[in-house]
């Protein structure tokens, strides 16, 4: 049984200028300790998916219009507020993307860190002291004792971001959301940084959510990858099948836009066009417009996603029908 | 003034000095402005006079010398007497304690009110928001005199009481400032991950969101304290206030008035003594809106 099964989640934000649709169907499945990637550009909704499944989608404007999200047999999208609080932060948990502003500056970092296991532990500070320094020693921080009592404007970033996953994994979740956890770090730290996340993952056994629209680092820590485009999964596959052969074109575009794929001295790559206004709704294919293989057809009716072979899934009638 | 860019105050803590809080740093900031400090240290020493004036006056508040009269400043007494012979040294000492009490105390309230309805409805937001500032507002349309007029009645000649009233009357900036504040605090993914982190909310307002609108909630402390003092010396005036034999600072000064054709002493010294302690107040609130200015730490 999947840790959790997100079944056609839709979310929209009602605005004064029209309703915009965030997410349009989107579903994907995780497996207790697996890690799975979540893709896209700005905008595709990756961030909203997540955050609707926590209860973070600021509403008003923002509406979970349809599906169901079960973890672990509660389905998180109609379970009400008070049961969500309870699995917030014990159950799963959450990476934000700036280190720099997700720590609160006017708290030790020691007493953020117990905080969680206070609430929903009830652990008394000495044996949350214990536990926290066990580990900022586990994401890498030495000298626990002493960087307790630090404050959050005496760390780096990679220093925040370390403390920040310690956060995160204090309550020892199972499911972790990572949303663009490296984005906002330098390159070295950035390596640091998802080692950590792999190592943490294989050591709690927890499965882990990473958002993220960086290709290299999906394939360096996921196992399956799901690649969004304007609100709805594009393709889904596992890594290495994912990189070896895309089996939709805009994938294909993606992954020809890799700085590391392109031949030194020819321009780089890039798709043309921009991504579809999310207001205006989409007759066909969203990716259509800016696709170099559409036909009539694909601005006609949207294709869905469709399963090609056990564990890989597209969304494009010409690779459906075997035309691609 | 906060923009005013001192290059020698922004010198990052010392590497490896150790916990080196927000409030360290403001310390060390605070203690570089020379204005500020020499306001903190009058203050505390007329804190320390307060206390001690039972011990320390030469005469009582209320010791009359009919026969003497009013005279001006002499070595018997130093700031000369009233028109009932009172020593107004004294009654300047014991005036003040009146005036610093009802300026604290009616702070205080304020304070404790204000931040909490303000960080109550910045943080529930919506509707619940709209409902309590719209009391807030209401609250504010009364006009002063006559509202204290009617807690006068109510609360009968007590000062104490008659200037918490103050306070309550008070908090509504402060609520306005603090709700402002919890507003903008509520966007930053801080206060976001307590809510990933499933924590309570009395815990997000008190733990999180209250500590980090301490510096203009404080800021605006130290300038409530001068304003409401100076709204006791208007009541006073108007005869709401203090009642005699009792002094304070404004019903002092209001005696002052009346006869500082003839006796200016009367009026000079009391004024003095609330000058002094409202520019004291005032240099330390500027040095602490200085000195708490987060972006001034981090640049």
């Amino acid at each position: 049984m999947p840790l959790l099964d997100v079944h056609e989640l839709t979310t929209h934000f009602h605005t004064r200028e029209g309703v915009v649709r965030a997410v349009n169907g989107v579903s994907f499945r995780v497996e207790p300790g697996e890690t799975i990637g979540i893709v896209g550009e700005s905008g595709s909704g990756k961030t909203v998916a997540s955050l609707s499944l926590l209860g973070l989608i600021p509403a008003p404007p923002g509406r979970i219009e349809n599906g169901t999200a079960l973890f672990d047999g509660v389905d998180l999208l109609a379970c009400g507020p008070k049961t969500l609080r309870s699995i917030r932060g014990r159950a799963i948990s959450m990476i934000f993307q700036d280190p720099m502003t997700a720590l609160n500056p006017f708290m030790r970092v020691g007493d953020q860190l117990m905080e969680p296991l206070q609430v929903h532990q009830g652990l008394s500070r000495r044996e949350a002291r214990t536990r926290v320094e066990e580990m900022l020693r586990l994401v890498g921080i030495q000298d626990g004792a002493r960087n307790l009592s630090a404050w959050p404007h005496e760390f780096s970033g990679g220093m925040r971001q370390r403390v920040m996953i310690a956060m995160a994994l204090i309550t020892r979740p199972h499911l972790l959301i990572a949303d663009e956890p490296t984005t906002a770090l330098d390159v070295t730290i950035q390596a640091q940084i998802l080692e950590l996340l792999a190592r943490l993952q294989r050591e709690l056994g927890m499965a882990v959510i990473l958002i993220t629209h960086d290709l290299g680092v999906v394939a360096r820590v996921c196992r399956r990858i799901y690649v969004m485009y304007a609100g709805q999964v594009m393709e889904s596959a596992a890594t290495e099948a994912l990189f070896a052969q895309p089996r939709h074109p805009y994938t294909e575009a993606l992954l020809q836009s890799l700085p590391s794929t392109h031949v030194k001295g020819e321009p780089l790559h890039t798709i043309p066009g921009l991504p579809p206004d999310l207001i205006a709704p989409i007759a066909g294919c969203p990716f259509a417009p800016r696709c170099a293989s559409a036909t009539d057809r694909c601005t006609r009716g949207a294709p869905t996603l469709r399963e090609l072979v056990p564990g890989r899934a597209t969304a494009c009638f010409r690779v459906q029908d075997g035309e691609l | 003034m906060s923009d005013a860019h001192r290059p020698e105050q922004d010198a990052p803590p010392a590497a490896g000095e150790r916990g080196a809080s927000l409030w360290r740093d403001a310390l060390v900031r605070l203690r570089r402005n020379h204005l500020a400090v020499a306001g903190l240290v009058v203050l505390f020493a007329l804190l320390v006079v307060s206390l001690l004036t039972p011990w320390i006056a030469p005469y009582g508040y209320e010791e009359q010398d009919l026969a003497l009269g009013a005279v001006p400043p002499d070595s018997a007494h130093w700031f000369g007497t009233d028109l009932l012979g009172r020593d107004l040294f004294t009654r300047v000492l014991y005036g003040g304690r009146i005036s610093l009490l009802v300026g604290f105390a009616a702070t205080g309230v304020s304070l404790c009110v204000g931040v909490l309805y303000g960080a109550f409805a910045g943080y529930l937001g919506g509707r619940t928001d709209a409902l309590m500032m719209r009391f807030v507002d209401i609250l504010y349309s009364l006009p002063f005199v006559i509202f204290v007029i009617i807690l006068t009645v109510y609360f009968g000649r007590n000062i104490v009481l008659l200037f918490m009233a103050i306070g309550a009357v008070e908090w509504l900036t402060m609520a306005r400032i603090v709700r402002g504040q919890v507003m903008s605090l509520r966007q930053k993914e801080f206060i976001e991950a307590t809510t990933v982190m499933g924590l309570p909310r009395h815990r997000v307002l008190l733990w999180h969101l209250i500590p980090n609108t301490l510096g203009p909630i404080i800021v605006y402390a130290t300038l409530t304290v001068p304003r409401v003092m100076l709204m006791e010396a208007f009541l006073s005036y108007l005869g709401l206030g203090v009642q005699a034999p009792m002094s304070s600072w404004g019903l002092l000064i209001n005696e002052g008035v009346q006869t500082m054709e003839n006796r200016p002493w009367m009026l000079i010294f009391p004024s003095l003594a609330l000058s002094i302690t409202l520019f004291s107040l005032n240099f330390l609130g500027d040095g602490l809106r200085d000195a708490l200015d987060v972006r001034a730490s981090k640049d």
